[in-house]
């Protein structure tokens, strides 16, 4: 009985050990794969960095808004989160590609998923980008529009259309990253009628007395002015 | 000659009957058919008057009227001039009208475009472009814009008029001596819809690259004038008298902002080597009177100006930031929390706003064209400051103060080298 138990026992010991032989070397090219993967991450850290410099990246940050949303999360500028994006993702894809190579079942079909996930993940944070420079320029060009005809409440108004870009702008992002898609249009349904039942509201009943005075002034103005000179500026 | 390639084949035909000419008139014209027929007739008169031997012809260039504007104008015959002016052509005086391509917008640099082409096919010597918007066109304007060209081998005749002391604010507190402090030559009106030209200085003009930029697409009058300074070519005045327009645009400041200031902004990038080594202004030669002031009472509603430009400040702050220095926005927000009485926009403080404004748009810091309308608050509260400091001043007085202004600008175009050597 004792025998068989050594037996057994020297049997796994040595299975075990011409298993992690056999495991050793895919390990040891799963770590090369890892460390290497870090310096062509590195690299291409550095090169991306550079060229985001180049082309003013920051500046376009900062008209898109996302700047200032990056320091109020005290984060640094976005070329540099841009850069540190990309080198984590280029060294976990490196470090993933290295753990397919352990022969692990089950994780090379996360593995694959991961890869098939990146494209639509470039997608969605350009999509953002885009949407974020968007919801910026409109914004400005309504409060521009605005002051320069004296409508009442010039910035809420460019709030109002900075919003609204702003929860279209994440419902598509949401959408290309498959996260939840129900749940997304749902609350995007109810925040999208939401903002304009609040509007109506607001409009309809807080702002009774502001719609008044505005509608007396254009009014009044109107008639008034019938009796002014008017400057031409040429 | 490459040029043609944008005229209709039907208005080639046409220029290739007029063969060459001496005189062309330029007529831009869109939905003008209540006054288009008079000031035809104007025309006319003016050349018989003025040019009864010369080969003359007018070019209608159409931005798609609806109302018969070209028919008006090809209608009109100079048959109908002779009698009352007694006079008679030696030359057949020809009325051509040509639709210019993508009609559903008017736009005043097609027009222009096609006038310049025609003027370079037909070989024009002088050229004049006509507005079918100024209310009280004289025959004897053909004579003082054209004159100078035809006899006197002058390049380019911008117009001076007699205008209320309060009209044309942009051009006596931006525009004019603006233009006076960089480009060192002083004319009153680089903007005008009407002015005479040089077939030379047209065709120097038609070669630009200003058609293909599709930034540059408004103020192609105030470019071209530019042009004529930039290119050394001879340049004066003439008077024509007052200036009424038929319709009053005192709404329209924030397109009149982009015609003018803004084609002026663009301009001072490419003229950069020319305006950065000007020192002090010439005067320019002109005909008659330099220009007139007319001062009678008008009731202006100084409490919207005032409104509009404190409002602007506040609100616009966030664009302000990316525009203004910081000293320069926290002025301006002090000043717009002044009284009604006390309130005062300093000329050197308007100068310092509208050159940092200039420096902001070559950096293009946010969209050229929100830098352009962010200027329509503050342009309202300087507006205000000439207002309240003129309301009782004579016309010695106005231009004594509108002469102080153009030297502020040009004492501080060092700050504006500055700021701009800065972004490069």
């Amino acid at each position: 009985m004792r025998e068989m138990i050594v037996s057994e026992l020297n049997q796994a010991l040595h299975e075990l050990a011409r298993g992690f032989a056999h495991f050793l070397p895919r390990l040891i090219v799963m770590l090369i794969l890892a460390l290497v993967g870090w310096a062509i991450a590195y690299f291409v850290k550095v090169v991306l960095r550079s060229v985001l410099r180049l082309i003013k990246f920051d500046k376009l940050s900062e008209n898109a808004g996302a700047s200032q949303l990056l320091s109020k999360a005290a984060l640094p500028s976005a070329t540099e989160v841009l850069s540190r994006f990309v080198f984590w993702v280029a060294w976990l894809g490196v470090i993933l590609l290295g753990v397919s190579v352990l022969g692990i079942l089950g994780l090379q079909e996360q593995v694959a998923k991961f890869f098939l996930f990146l494209p639509r993940l470039f997608v969605a944070m350009f999509i953002m980008f885009f949407g974020l420079l968007a919801a910026s320029f409109f914004s400005r060009a309504a409060l521009l529009a605005a002051v320069n005809a004296n409508v009442p409440s010039p910035r809420v108004l460019s709030l109002a259309v900075r919003s609204i870009i702003i929860v279209f702008v994440l419902s598509v992002v949401f959408e290309e990253l498959g996260l939840a898609e129900q749940t997304m249009l749902v609350a995007f349904g109810i925040a999208f009628g939401a903002l304009m039942l609040g509007l109506a509201i607001a409009f309809g009943m807080g702002g009774r007395d502001l719609a008044r005075r505005f509608l007396e002034k254009k009014i009044v103005r109107d008639k008034k002015e019938e009796n002014e000179d008017e400057l031409s500026p040429l | 000659m490459a040029e043609e390639s944008f005229l209709t084949d039907d208005f080639l035909r046409q220029l290739m009957n007029v063969g060459e000419v001496d005189i062309l008139v330029g007529l831009p014209t869109h939905n003008n058919a209540k006054t288009v027929g008079s000031i035809v007739h104007t025309i006319q008169t003016g050349i018989l008057r003025g040019f009864p031997r010369a080969r003359a012809v007018i070019i209608n260039a159409d931005g798609g009227s609806r109302d018969g504007t070209p028919e008006l104008v090809t209608g009109v015959s100079i048959d109908d001039a002779r009698p009352a002016s007694n006079l008679y052509a030696l030359r057949t005086l020809h009325s051509i009208s040509t639709k210019y391509a993508n009609s559903s917008q008017p736009s005043n640099k097609v027009a222009f475009r096609t006038i310049l082409a025609a003027a370079e096919l037909l070989r024009a010597k002088a050229c004049v472009v006509m507005s079918p918007e100024s209310a009280n066109v004289e025959p004897e304007w053909l004579s003082k814009l054209l004159g100078p060209i035809y006899h006197d081998d002058f390049d380019l005749v911008t117009p001076t008029y007699s205008r209320h002391k309060f009209e044309g604010l942009l051009i006596t507190n931006l525009l004019y001596p603006m233009t006076r402090a960089l480009y060192g030559v002083r004319i009153r009106e680089t903007y005008s819809p009407e002015f005479g030209f040089s077939g030379r200085l047209g065709t120097q003009f038609l070669g630009q690259n200003i058609w293909t930029d599709a930034t540059n697409g408004t103020g192609v009058e105030l470019r071209f004038t530019l042009a004529a300074i930039t290119g050394k070519f001879r340049i004066c005045q003439s008077f024509l008298g007052e200036k009424i327009q038929i319709e009053r645009r005192s709404a329209d400041l924030v397109p009149a902002l982009r015609q003018t200031v803004g084609a002026l902004f663009s301009a001072l990038e490419p003229d950069f080597p020319v305006w950065s080594v000007v020192a002090g202004s010439e005067p320019t030669l002109t005909n008659e009177a330099d220009h007139g002031v007319l001062l009678e009472p008008l009731r202006i509603n100084r409490k919207r100006l005032r409104e509009m430009f404190s409002t602007g400040v506040a609100e616009l702050e966030s664009v302000f930031q990316s525009i203004l220095s910081p000293a320069t926005l926290a002025e301006l927000q002090q000043i717009a929390r002044l009284r009604d009485e006390d309130f005062r926009y300093p000329a050197e403080l308007w100068v310092r706003t509208v050159y940092e404004f200039a420096a902001s748009y070559q950096k293009s810091v946010i969209s050229r064209d929100h830098i352009i309308q962010a200027l329509a608050p503050l342009f309202r509260g300087k507006a205000l400051t000439f207002l309240t400091e003129n309301r009782n001043a004579s016309a010695e007085e106005i231009e004594n103060n509108i002469e102080g202004l153009c030297r502020e600008f040009e004492r501080l175009k060092p700050y504006l080298l500055q700021i701009w050597k800065s972004s490069e």
